[in-house]
């Protein structure tokens, strides 16, 4: 039995094959990710059965249930969506890009300028500019800086030691900024500012996710499209450039997807560590390298663990509500340990 | 690069001159700040102290002691790092690429969160714990695999250990919202407030282990030049790196417990430093010392002018002056250590 379905339009307009598994494995993540969705909107401080999400959901169920969910709970797992999707297409995008498994956005710095271009707004803009423009502050911390670090790496082209090597200084200097930034601005904002800094999607509300929405429905399907050409970089300069990329076209076209969605992921969400970084190598484990298929997964595993993340930052220490960072970092962090060992003699 | 003093003369001078530079930043941190006091002023302070003079009790109690740390703490972290590059043999060791400063800081929240302990001697105790675990875990996570400890490998293992001790720092202070305010300062390293009382518990530590870094000075001049050579020399390696680790943990975390991460000190002093004497480690050690007390003293006089009437913490000041050292590094230094980068 083939592995793989061609799908191809009688003109021969368009052809592609599809890979079984991958199709099979999508179809899983994605059932899971719908449950796993219906259970964190059932589960809380008060909890719900299922019969009451469903009934609430398609706009049936009792007024007490419609406020739990439709204004505290559904925008906060959307938003888990959203974020853990696009954390981790673009850390894909980036450890193709880089070839080194170990980059991610919070890694070589765009999460940091994200970070602070985010906390000077909410320091100096937050009472006079509408929170919406978050993201958009957030996006351009993370576009300036990524640039800063790309010319930095510049020298006859971008090779991805020097780039993790300026990225890992680059997001000293800003996090120091982003200190200095909390420290100068007013109490009240300088705990929230620390607390988003963290990562957390605590009182996400539908504002939120519209902030966000814009850019995932830009930029998602914009990798995934142009995401075939990371299979070309992923083989070498070189090769790339035989087989007629212009490789410096494409590699900066995807940074700026990566910015992108890391950027507006932070503005939301703040510094949610080690995502971007796992979730791809999960996916690579499930269906192999290439790219057109380790997106869409990548997205959905993303997801799958921002989601359970937050369900268990918000659940296990009732009342207390700890950004899911905290724990995505607790996973993340081991995971990268053990990332390094593997690829020791790399 | 041949260095700037070659002869034993020269360094001296050097030496001597650097005393100096450090006497005169430490009277500038004594009679600058928010209130100017003359020199005079505080030259009569220390002869005749008079409690009822406004500007004797300022530097007596405030100026004084906060002078101390600044450089007490800018020498430790610089001799710390002079040490982890000669012993790692790479150019972008440091106690905050490393992650100590991290690991200390977050076994003391840890420690300030869920245990009664209020005296500075155990928080010392426990930062030296937090130092000790972040330094061996990144040096066992560095150099494993076929090629060694490599620069890149050990910076992405510090960075990893850091972005972890961080996120558990940052949780457990974003669940106790009170002592958050409290500690924000410290964390981002902080020598301001303190008194000379502060000074007492660390002290002792401070002064032995820069009594040994320059014991081992020899040693590791030896340790430097590879592990197989020192090992034909007749030097028990293993003795003296641990006994340079031990060294470096004690420097660097009593610095962490007293004033928070202090980043990069370590980083850009020592590279300072071999631009001035070269790689001679009995020279570049005290070369640090009194180098990274200038920087620190500085450091800490501008915080105080940069957002009058309130100040910087001073660990935000050495991370935006160290920070682009770093890229600096990773763009020339790493290419004439021969690492692809």
């Amino acid at each position: 039995m083939s592995r793989l379905i061609t799908i191809r339009s009688k003109t021969g307009f368009f052809s592609f094959l599809v890979q079984k598994r991958a199709v099979l494995v999508l179809a899983v993540l994605f059932v899971f990710t719908l449950a796993l969705f219906l259970f964190s909107m059932a589960l809380g401080n008060n909890g719900l059965s299922f019969a009451d999400v469903w009934t609430t959901l398609i706009g049936q169920g009792t007024e007490a249930n419609a406020l739990v969910i439709g204004t505290l709970r559904l925008p906060r797992v959307i938003v888990a969506v959203l974020v853990g999707a696009a954390l981790s297409v673009s850390g894909a995008i980036l450890q193709g890009l880089i070839r080194n498994p170990l980059a991610s956005p919070d890694m070589i710095g765009i999460t940091n300028g994200a970070a602070l271009a985010a906390v000077t707004f909410i320091t100096y803009f937050a009472g006079t500019v509408s929170i919406q423009w978050l993201p958009a502050a957030a996006f351009v911390g993370a576009g300036l800086i990524s640039i800063v670090i790309y010319l930095l790496a510049w020298s006859k082209g971008v090779t991805s030691t020097r780039l993790v090597l300026i990225g890992i200084g680059i997001s000293a200097t800003a996090s120091s900024l982003t200190m200095l930034m909390i420290i100068l601005s007013p109490m009240s904002s300088a705990s929230q500012a620390f607390t988003w800094l963290t990562g957390s999607i605590y009182g996400a509300s539908w504002d939120n996710v519209y902030a966000l929405l814009p850019w995932m429905i830009i930029f998602l399907p914009a990798a995934m499209i142009y995401a075939r050409n990371v299979n070309v970089q992923e083989l070498g300069d070189e090769m790339a450039q035989g087989l007629g990329a212009s490789v410096q076209l494409h590699r900066g076209l995807l940074l700026l997807v990566c910015v992108a969605l890391a950027g507006s992921a932070v503005a939301v969400a703040g510094a949610i560590g080690f995502i971007g970084l796992i979730a791809p190598h999960i996916a690579r484990k499930l269906v192999g390298p290439s790219f057109d298929t380790l997106l869409p997964v990548a997205a959905l595993i993303g997801s799958l663990m921002l989601m359970a993340a937050d369900m268990v930052a918000r659940t296990a220490f009732q009342p207390m509500d700890i950004p899911a960072g905290v724990f995505t970092a607790g996973v993340g962090a081991p995971f990268f340990i053990y990332l390094l060992y593997r690829n020791r003699n790399k | 690069m041949s260095p700037l003093f070659r002869q034993t003369p020269g360094k001296v001078w050097g030496l001597v001159f650097g005393f100096f530079l450090f006497i005169i930043c430490f009277v500038g941190s004594i009679v600058l700040g928010t209130t100017k006091i003359p020199v005079m002023m505080a030259v009569e302070s220390f002869i005749q102290y008079d409690p009822s003079s406004n500007d004797h009790v300022i530097i007596q109690t405030t100026r004084l002691p906060r002078a101390l740390f600044a450089a007490l703490i800018g020498s430790n972290l610089a001799i710390a790092g002079a040490l982890m590059q000669a012993l790692t043999r790479n150019p972008l060791a440091s106690p905050s690429i490393f992650g100590i400063n991290a690991g200390a800081v977050f076994l003391v929240v840890l420690a300030l969160t869920f245990l009664p302990i209020s005296s500075l001697n155990q928080l010392v105790w426990i930062a030296f714990l937090g130092a000790g675990f972040a330094a061996f875990a990144v040096y066992f996570l560095g150099s494993l695999g076929r090629d060694g400890l490599t620069p890149v490998k050990v910076v992405l293992a510090g960075s990893a250990m850091t972005a972890l001790f961080t996120s558990f720092t940052q949780g457990m202070l974003v669940i106790d919202e009170a002592r958050l305010q409290s500690v924000l300062f410290w964390l981002a390293g902080s020598i301001a407030g303190k008194t000379a009382d502060g000074l007492l518990p660390v002290l002792p530590y401070m002064i032995v282990a820069g009594v040994a870094a320059l014991v081992l000075a020899q040693p590791v001049n030896i340790l430097a030049s590879g592990e197989e050579v020192a090992k034909g020399l007749g030097q028990r390696t293993t003795f003296v790196k641990l006994a340079v680790a031990v060294t470096v943990i004690l420097l660097a975390g009593s610095s962490v417990a007293v004033a928070g991460s202090i980043g990069f000190v370590g980083l850009v002093i020592p590279h300072v430093a071999r631009i001035l004497v070269g790689t001679d480690y009995r020279w570049v050690i005290p070369y640090s010392a009194i180098l990274g007390a200038i920087l620190l003293l500085v450091a800490d006089t501008v915080a105080r002018f940069v957002v009058m009437p309130g100040e910087l913490p001073i660990g935000v000041m050495t991370g935006m002056i160290g920070g682009p050292f770093f890229i600096y590094m990773a763009r020339k230094g790493l290419r004439s250590k021969g690492v692809s980068a």
